[in-house]
């Protein structure tokens, strides 16, 4: 078989970054401005008992309940896809965040400042699960602005993860967080293999 | 969800008629399909009969990613992935390649260089 064939079949043909934070912080809103079609929308089954996905089999006579998860779509070359997926906001779907965060150049947490404390959760499972993340905080219309430090000192985020703004309905800025986390991921990553090499 | 259709005979549990009828109980895929993973049909494979739902799922895949073809066809996404997982496991769909648990570091990198080159063209 042809090497350069086989080569292109096995690189990736699309990849993800996920987009967290709060509720009504403005994912939708950031995933629409930058996604070439208007944003879909995928659900998953919940058994409210197990809350574990899809598992009726099991539990047939349970009820259920969907969470929904919006995403859009980036076609970046003729043979790469960028796909970014809104986390579902609510604690108790946290399961699906696996799902959606396997395999993902990293996420973006996404800040409201009059609502800090709604970023401590997705901040502390990004970190646990090693994924890179930025901050991006969303500035709507009319809310004070605070200097970069002071909010990554309230959100006590590690010294090297980086804090942006930018206005989630702008396409140019919503790109360029995009940008931001990737690379931040592609440094991230050659660090590990500085580590590991020395 | 709705189901296609209601069932007549009454001895049919009616709590079971739910979507995963559609893939007669199974919930878990045969193979591991991410969200974004893109889906190709297989050139030459010749259909074989397929249920309604598995039809409308390899009508709409082709160039599309799993998370897709749940919105379009309007099915869970487990759901979806059990009928991928058939039509792959039928020969009639493959799926490119991503990023998971047995992506070498070379590969990753170089997945994230091709990201940051297409996003700061887009």
């Amino acid at each position: 078989m042809d090497f350069e064939t086989t080569k292109a079949q096995r690189a990736a043909a699309s990849t993800k970054i996920v987009i967290a934070g709060g509720f009504g912080v403005g994912k939708s809103t950031l995933v629409g401005a930058v996604s070439e079609i208007d944003p879909l929308r995928t659900e998953a089954l919940v058994t409210n008992e197990s809350e574990g996905v899809d598992d009726l089999a099991a539990v047939p006579t349970k009820a259920t309940t969907t969470v929904a998860m919006d995403f859009g779509r980036l076609t970046l070359a003729e043979d790469l896809v960028l796909y970014l997926f809104g986390t579902p906001g609510q604690r108790r779907f946290w399961f699906m965040w696996d799902d959606l965060c396997r395999g993902a150049i990293g996420a973006i947490v996404l800040v409201d400042v009059a609502r800090l404390d709604e970023s401590f959760s997705p901040l502390d499972y990004f970190e646990s699960k090693g994924i890179p993340f930025i901050v991006a905080v969303n500035e709507f219309d009319g809310v004070p602005r605070y200097p970069a430090e002071e909010i990554a000192a309230a959100l006590a985020l590690p010294a090297d993860v980086p804090i942006i703004s930018l206005d989630a309905r702008d396409r140019e800025q919503a790109k360029g967080a995009l940008v931001k986390i990737t690379e931040y991921a592609l440094m991230r990553l050659r660090e590990s293999l500085t580590v590991n090499a020395n | 969800m709705t189901p296609p259709h209601e069932p007549e005979d009454e001895a049919y549990r009616p709590r079971l008629i739910r979507s995963y009828t559609l893939t007669a109980g199974r919930t878990a895929a045969k193979v591991e399909l991410a969200m974004e993973a893109t889906l190709r049909l297989q050139a030459g494979a010749e259909a074989p009969v397929l249920s309604p739902s598995a039809a409308q799922v390899l009508e709409v895949c082709d160039r599309r990613s799993v998370a897709e073809v749940s919105a379009l066809t309007k099915m869970p996404i487990g759901v979806t992935r059990v009928l991928l997982g058939d039509l792959i496991e039928q020969g009639l769909v493959r799926i490119q390649a991503t990023i998971n648990d047995s992506t070498s570091t070379d590969e990753r990198l170089e997945l994230i260089e091709r990201t940051l080159r297409g996003l700061r063209n887009y």
